[in-house]
C-alpha cells in the first residue's frame, strides 16, 4: 500500500495541497436473514476504494474512486486539490487543524473466533433454531432473525508522516417478532431492536447472546402485547431498561456533544446543539448521579477502534461529570477552534472523526458514549419505586434539531405499583426536554446490569453517512416524566 | 459517466460466466459531487466515482447474492462464482417462482450534459451567491449544492436488459439568525435551471420573518403545511402502508381494507416513475417496467405496489415495477409518489384561516403506530401563527403526534401547484401540494 499512499500524497502536494491524507478501505459484509423459516437473505458484499482529503489555499477538498490504479490516484489527488481551491473561493478564514498527529501503527479488533471462518451452515442453523423457537408460540405472525458480520481493513497515511493499518471486525445478531390483529401490530426484539445488536467482536459474540435460547420469550411477550392495555397518559416515575436508555443517551447526549454540530456544520441537515461553547464546563446537564464517558477502547463496544479516520488514537473522554457538562467529541479542526475561545480546552482532538467508507469524508461520530453504572440492582430500584412505569427496548424515536425535545416509544412496558411490576402496557411512549429529564435521574443500576449496546444505524452528513456507535448503559430511574403521548 | 456500452459489457460478462439456473445482474454507476457549506463558508466539498455490481444467482429455489465494486473481468467472474456458491449453501425458498421475464421498457431522456459536467467552481459560485446574501443580512447560511449522474443497468438470464441514465442537481439551504431559521430547496435535472440565489432569498426571508419566536400551547390546530412537510407524510404512508408485503403481512392500514374510504374525498395519491415532475426511473431494480399505480383515489384505497416476490404470492398479480435491489426483506416500495393538486394558493389558505399554524417543514419524523399511521416529529425552519387570515407572529417549534390518514381526512384545501421534494437518500422523491388541514395534533413544544 505504501506506493499508493506515497503517490497520492506526492501528487496532491505537488498540485498545491498543504495537508493531505489518504484512506484505502475495503469492507466485506456478510448478511443472513431468516424469516418465518425461510432464508430470505444470504449475501456477501465487497466494497473497495480510496479517498484523498486535502487542504489547499486554506480550504478542504475531497475526492474518491473505486479504482486503485496509478492513473486514477493521480486523477483523484489532483481533483481533490481542484475541489479545495474551489472551496477557498468562499472562505472566511484558513482551516487550522492544530498540532501534527504522527503515528505509525497497526490495530486489529481483539476476537476469539473469526466470524468469517465460521460456516454459513452453522450460522443458518442458529437462525433456524431461533426461528423455530419463536414460531412455536401460538399467535405469532412474523419471526425475522438476522446475523451480520463486517470486516473493514483500512490504511491511513498523511503528509504529516502517519501510516496506520487497521482491521476492524464486527459481529451482530437479533430476532424481531411481530404479532398482528385488526388495526394493531406489536413488535418484540431480542437482544435489541433495529434488527440486531452488534459489537466489535468475533463469533463468540453470537454465542454469548444465545438467540435460540431467548427467541421464545420475545415471541410470548409480543403475543401478550396484543391484548395488553394501552399505556396510560400521565406524569410519573419512569425506569428505562438498558437498550432503551442506550438510545436515550445516543440522541440526547451523544449528538449534542458533537463539536461539529455545535459549530453549525450539520445545521442544514441533522441540526445543531443546545450544548453551545458558553456552556462548556459550566452547564448542569443532569443530576449528580449522571456520569457519561466517551471512549473508543471498551472491549467489544461497537464504537471501539484503534485510530479514527484522521489518524488520531482512540481514547477516553469525560463528557458529563457528576451532572456537569465537561467534554465534547472533537476533530482536529474543531478542537483547534474550541481552544481559541477556551484556552483550557484540550489542544488535541479526542479521536472521533470517522467516515462511512472510502467515499465519504470523515465527520465527528460517537464512539462508545456511555452512562456509567451506579449502585442499586434493578430489583432494588423497582422495589424502591412506589408508582411508575418500566419501559423496555426502543420502537420509535424523535428529537428536535438542537436535541432538546424528545419523544420515544418502546416495545414493552410494565406498570410499577408499590415496588412490584404489574400489568403489561402496549404502545408506551414518553417525552421530555433533555436537561430536565437528566436532572430527574435519581438512580442508575450497578455494573452487573451494565452492557455496551450497539447502534448500527446512526445517520448524519450530506451525502448521508451511517455510523456504528456503542452505548454502555444500566437501567436507570427518572422522576416526573410525561408518558403515554399518542396524539 | 461510464456509459451504456460499458455497463452492458459488465452485465454481459456476468451473464456469460453464470452457470446457475437463473442469474440477475444489477450494475449501478455513480459520478457524484457535493459542495457543502456552513457558518457562511464551504466546509466539505466532495466527489465520488463508483460502479457497483450485484449478482443474484438462482439454483432451483436456492438464491445467493454477492456484490462488489471491482469491475475487472476476473473479479466479475469471481463474483458470479461467489453468488452461486452462496446459493448452493442455501436452503430452498418455497415461495420463489422466477426472476422477471423481459417486458418492453420505454426509454426516457433524463440526462443533462451541463449537470454531468458541472465543475466544483460552478458549484462554489452558486453557493457563493447564497453566502453573499446571508452575510449581507447578518445571517448564517448552511446547506448543500450537489450535482451528479447515476446510471442503472439491470439484466437477467431470461432476457431482461434495461438501462437508464439520469442527472440530478439539488440545492438546499437553512439560513439562521440568533433565534430563527428559514429553509428552501430545489431539485432539477438540468443544473442551469437551478437558481441558488433565489433559494437563498426565500430561506433568508423566512429566517428574518421568524425572528423573536414565542411559544404556543400544544393542542389541536388548523395547519397549513408546505410541500416539504406533506412530502414527508406521503413518504411515510408509502413506507408503512403501500407495500404489498406490508399488506400481505397485516401491518398496513390497507390490509383487509382495499376499496374502503380512509381519507377525505379530495385526497388522491399515486406512484408514477415516468412522470416528468418527479425523478424519472422507467424500471425497478429487477428490470421490471414501472406501472402507474393508483394507491388512494378520492379517499378510497385502491392498490398496493408489488415486486416479483409479492406478486407471486397472489394469483393473477404481476409486479408493478417497485422492487428494490436483492436481497430485499423490506418488500416493494413506491418511490415516485404524487398527490393530486387542488385549486388554492398558499395565500388563499392563510387568508381563509381564523387561527392556525403555518409549518415550513418537519424534522426527525418517525412512526409511533405504523398501522394507524401515527407519526411524531418536530417543526423546524419557520413556524408561524395565523390569526384572522394573517400571519401574526413566529412560533417556537412544536412536536406533533398525528395519524397521517386522520390528517388527510381533514384536508380543507390543497394548492394547485405541486413541488418535487427529493428525499435525502436514493431515488425517493414525492410531488406534493401544500395543504390546509383542520385539527392537527401538536403534543409538545421546545425552547427555540
Amino acid at each position: 500500500m505504501r506506493e499508493h499512499t506515497e503517490r497520492a500524497l506526492n501528487v496532491a502536494q505537488s498540485n498545491g495541497a498543504t495537508y493531505v491524507d489518504i484512506r484505502i478501505v475495503r469492507r466485506e459484509n456478510q448478511n443472513i436473514t431468516v424469516k418465518n423459516g425461510i432464508v430470505q437473505t444470504l449475501s456477501l458484499d465487497d466494497d473497495f476504494g480510496f479517498g484523498v482529503r486535502v487542504i489547499a489555499n486554506g480550504a478542504w477538498g475531497f475526492a474518491s474512486s473505486n479504482r486503485l490504479t496509478e492513473e486514477e490516484i493521480d486523477r483523484i489527488a489532483a481533483q481533490a486539490v481542484t475541489i479545495a481551491k474551489a472551496s477557498a473561493l468562499t472562505k472566511a478564514a484558513d482551516i487550522h487543524i492544530g498540532p501534527p498527529e504522527v503515528h505509525v501503527d497497526t490495530y486489529k479488533t481483539p476476537m476469539e473466533i473469526d466470524p468469517f471462518e465460521v460456516s454459513l451452515e452453522d450460522k443458518i442453523d442458529v437462525l433456524m433454531a431461533a426461528d423455530k423457537e419463536a414460531r412455536a408460540v401460538k399467535g405469532l405472525a412474523i419471526a425475522q432473525g438476522t446475523m451480520g458480520f463486517l470486516r473493514e481493513t483500512k490504511t491511513f497515511a498523511s503528509s504529516e508522516g502517519s501510516f496506520i493499518e487497521q482491521t476492524l471486525v464486527e459481529s451482530g445478531l437479533g430476532i424481531t417478532t411481530r404479532a398482528v390483529a385488526e388495526g394493531e401490530m406489536q413488535q418484540r426484539s431480542y437482544p435489541n431492536s433495529f434488527g440486531r445488536h452488534q459489537g466489535t467482536a468475533g463469533y463468540e459474540f453470537i454465542k454469548k447472546w444465545d438467540l435460540p435460547g431467548n427467541a421464545r420469550q420475545a415471541a410470548e411477550e409480543v403475543v401478550a402485547l396484543l391484548s395488553a392495555s394501552q399505556c396510560p397518559s400521565k406524569t410519573t416515575t419512569l425506569i428505562l431498561d438498558g437498550p432503551q436508555l442506550a438510545l436515550q443517551v445516543h440522541e440526547s447526549c451523544g449528538h449534542p456533544i458533537e463539536l461539529d454540530r455545535v459549530y453549525g456544520t450539520e445545521a442544514a441537515f441533522a441540526g445543531t446543539s443546545f450544548l453551545t461553547p458558553d456552556k462548556f464546563g459550566t452547564f448542569r446537564y443532569g443530576s449528580d448521579v449522571v456520569n457519561i464517558v466517551a471512549d473508543a477502547v471498551t472491549p467489544a463496544g461497537l464504537g471501539t477502534y484503534g485510530y479514527d479516520d484522521e489518524g488520531v488514537p482512540g481514547q477516553t473522554t469525560n463528557i458529563i461529570k457528576n451532572g456537569m457538562f465537561v467534554g465534547y467529541l472533537t476533530s482536529r479542526e474543531t478542537a483547534s477552534q474550541l481552544r481559541r475561545t477556551h484556552p483550557d480546552a484540550p489542544e488535541r482532538s479526542n479521536g472521533t472523526m470517522r467516515s462511512d467508507g472510502w467515499n465519504r469524508v470523515p465527520i465527528i461520530r460517537m464512539n462508545n458514549v456511555s452512562l456509567m453504572p451506579g449502585e442499586p440492582t434493578l430489583e432494588e430500584l423497582i422495589a424502591d419505586t412506589n408508582d411508575g412505569i418500566y419501559m423496555l427496548t426502543n420502537k420509535s424515536w424523535s428529537i428536535d434539531d438542537k436535541r432538546l425535545n424528545f419523544q420515544f416509544g418502546t416495545e414493552l412496558a410494565y406498570e410499577i405499583k408499590n415496588g412490584k411490576l404489574g400489568q403489561m402496557f402496549k404502545n408506551a411512549t414518553y417525552t421530555g426536554i433533555t436537561p430536565q429529564f437528566w436532572g430527574g435521574c435519581d438512580a442508575v443500576c450497578n455494573a452487573d446490569h451494565w452492557n455496551v449496546w450497539g447502534t448500527p444505524n446512526c445517520g448524519k452528513g450530506q451525502p448521508m453517512q451511517s455510523a456504528h456507535t456503542g452505548h454502555g448503559t444500566a437501567p436507570a430511574r427518572f422522576r416526573e416524566v410525561q408518558v403515554g403521548v399518542m396524539g | 459517466m461510464i456509459g451504456k456500452a460499458e455497463l452492458k459489457a459488465i452485465a454481459d460478462t456476468v451473464l456469460s460466466a453464470a452457470q446457475a439456473d437463473q442469474t440477475e445482474v444489477l450494475v449501478e454507476g455513480q459520478d457524484l459531487a457535493l459542495t457543502r457549506f456552513a457558518a457562511n463558508t464551504i466546509h466539505q466539498n466532495v466527489s465520488e466515482t463508483n460502479v457497483g455490481v450485484r449478482v443474484r444467482s438462482v439454483v432451483g429455489k436456492k438464491i445467493g447474492v454477492a456484490s462488489s465494486n471491482d469491475v475487472s473481468k476476473a473479479s466479475l467472474k469471481q463474483l458470479v462464482r461467489k453468488a452461486e456458491t452462496i446459493a448452493s449453501f442455501q436452503q430452498e425458498n418455497p415461495e420463489f417462482v422466477s426472476l422477471p421475464d423481459p417486458l418492453p421498457i420505454q426509454e426516457v431522456d433524463a440526462y443533462s450534459e451541463s449537470t454531468a459536467t458541472c465543475s466544483a467552481e460552478t458549484r462554489a459560485n452558486g453557493v457563493g451567491s447564497i453566502l453573499e446574501l446571508s452575510r449581507s443580512k447578518g445571517l448564517v447560511a448552511s446547506g448543500a449544492f450537489s450535482t451528479g449522474t447515476e446510471e442503472t443497468m439491470v439484466a437477467n438470464s431470461l432476457g431482461v436488459s434495461a438501462y437508464h441514465c439520469g442527472t440530478m442537481a439539488t440545492a438546499m439551504t437553512v439560513i439562521m439568525s440568533d433565534d430563527s431559521s428559514g429553509y428552501a430547496a430545489d431539485a432539477v435535472q438540468d443544473v442551469n435551471a437551478l437558481n441558488p440565489a433565489e433559494i437563498g432569498r426565500i430561506a433568508a426571508d423566512k429566517a428574518l420573518r421568524s425572528k423573536n419566536p414565542t411559544s404556543i400551547e400544544p393542542g389541536d390546530y388548523t395547519v397549513i403545511l408546505e410541500e416539504d412537510a406533506v412530502a414527508t407524510m406521503m413518504f411515510f404512508l408509502g413506507y408503512l402502508g403501500f407495500s404489498a408485503l406490508a399488506v400481505q403481512e397485516g401491518r398496513s392500514f390497507m390490509s383487509g381494507h382495499i376499496g374502503e374510504k380512509v381519507t377525505g374525498d379530495n385526497i388522491t395519491i399515486w406512484d408514477d416513475g415516468f412522470d416528468p415532475r418527479g425523478v424519472v426511473l422507467p424500471f425497478d431494480f429487477e428490470g421490471v417496467p414501472k406501472q402507474k399505480v393508483m394507491l388512494i383515489e378520492d379517499g378510497i384505497t385502491r392498490n398496493a405496489v408489488y415486486d416479483s416476490a409479492t406478486a407471486a404470492r397472489e394469483p393473477g398479480k404481476s409486479s408493478t415495477g417497485h422492487g428494490l435491489p436483492a436481497p430485499n426483506t423490506m418488500g416493494p416500495i413506491p418511490i415516485n409518489l404524487l398527490m393530486k393538486p387542488g385549486k388554492s394558493t398558499k395565500e388563499e389558505m392563510i387568508a381563509s384561516t381564523k387561527r392556525g399554524i403555518w409549518v415550513t417543514r418537519f424534522h426527525y419524523v418517525n412512526p409511533v403506530h405504523p398501522v394507524k399511521t401515527i407519526l411524531t416529529g418536530m417543526t423546524r425552519d419557520g413556524t408561524f401563527l395565523i390569526e384572522n387570515g394573517e400571519v401574526t407572529r413566529p412560533l417556537k417549534n412544536l412536536r406533533f403526534t398525528q395519524s397521517i390518514l386522520e390528517a388527510f381526512a381533514n384536508v380543507e384545501l390543497l394548492s394547485r401547484k405541486l413541488k418535487m421534494v427529493k428525499m435525502g437518500f436514493g431515488n425517493f422523491a414525492s410531488c406534493a401540494p401544500a395543504v390546509k388541514i383542520n385539527e392537527f395534533a401538536f403534543t409538545g413544544t421546545t425552547e427555540f
